[in-house]
């Protein structure tokens, strides 16, 4: 079992002494938040900072997929080392949290092209069809759109993007999540030298020295 | 449909940004709290940390859009 220490006032009630913090198993404590946000430091028994982090991060990522109508979390190609994996960088970010990163791509290992979604998903987190699509306007006009997600774009300027950045930001913030749960609180704490500043400049030293 | 172009006066595009900036709103909350909670333990330090957080953040965000209008002012 790891331990993370706090430095010397920092709880509350302050206290002299450093305060430890156990961390349990970290590498299963960090698998588990970057498979869900917060499962990790509720594994460790960190409950009300687990609960924070599912709260937040979960709840940024659920609004970006409702903003988004749920079709802002997808992968481009399952081969991770390529190039075209990383021109869809958001899925990249998105990765960070586990549960989202695992339908995505599932469904794009069963079928790149968008065509024939896993009948368990249906379109769920699905890549998008490359091929050109009809779209009616806001004027009732027929018109064609290259491919899927030009069409996404157009059908839900601008919760689109407003929701894939959502995702995105959750993703990216998960990373610190599972920071946080191998490693405990990055706490800066007083070094010797400022213990010592503070104590030349209390009035208890002042009294002290005349 | 609004043409927005170097144009289109300030009481057109202001309103039309504030209603976009609410999306921000959520995601300066949901940062300042997670970002905090990576740097205390406990529940009071955190929430100080988020509103000081978030405060930077809207003074920081304001500061900018206040520059970018004064260089589209300038600019006109």
């Amino acid at each position: 079992m790891a331990k993370s220490t706090l430095p010397p006032g920092y709880s509350a009630p302050a206290t002299d002494d450093a305060v430890e913090i156990e961390l349990r198993s970290p590498g299963i404590a960090a698998a588990l938040a970057w498979l869900l946000p917060g499962l990790g430091h509720v594994y460790q028994g960190r409950f009300g900072k687990g609960l924070l982090f599912f709260v937040c991060v979960f709840g940024t990522f659920l609004y970006g997929m409702l903003l988004g109508n749920g079709r802002v979390v997808y992968a481009a190609t399952p081969d991770v080392v390529s190039r075209e994996f990383l021109q869809r960088w958001q899925f990249a970010c998105q990765a960070g949290i586990g549960v989202a990163a695992i339908p995505a791509y599932l469904q794009v290992v069963h079928d790149p092209s968008g065509e024939d979604p896993l009948p368990l998903l249906g379109s769920f987190m699905a890549p998008p069809r490359k091929r050109p699509l009809p779209i009616e306007d806001d004027s009732g006009n027929m018109t064609t759109q290259p491919d899927e997600v030009a069409k996404w774009t157009v059908d839900w300027h601008p919760n689109f993007e407003v929701g894939t950045m959502y995702t995105v930001i959750a993703g990216l913030l998960n990373l610190l999540v599972i920071c946080d749960a191998y490693a405990g609180p990055l706490v800066i704490g007083h070094t010797a030298s400022d213990e010592e500043d503070e104590d030349a400049d209390s009035p208890a030293s002042s009294r002290r020295q005349s | 449909m609004i043409d927005l172009n170097l144009d289109t006066p300030l009481t057109v595009l202001l309103p039309l940004a504030i209603v976009n900036l609410w999306h921000a709103v959520p995601l300066i909350v949901s940062v300042s709290l997670v970002c905090a909670a990576t740097r205390h333990e406990l529940m009071t330090p955190i929430l100080h940390h988020a509103v000081r957080f978030a405060v930077w953040v809207l003074v920081f965000m304001g500061v900018f859009m206040c520059l970018l209008q004064l260089m589209q002012y300038l600019a006109s």
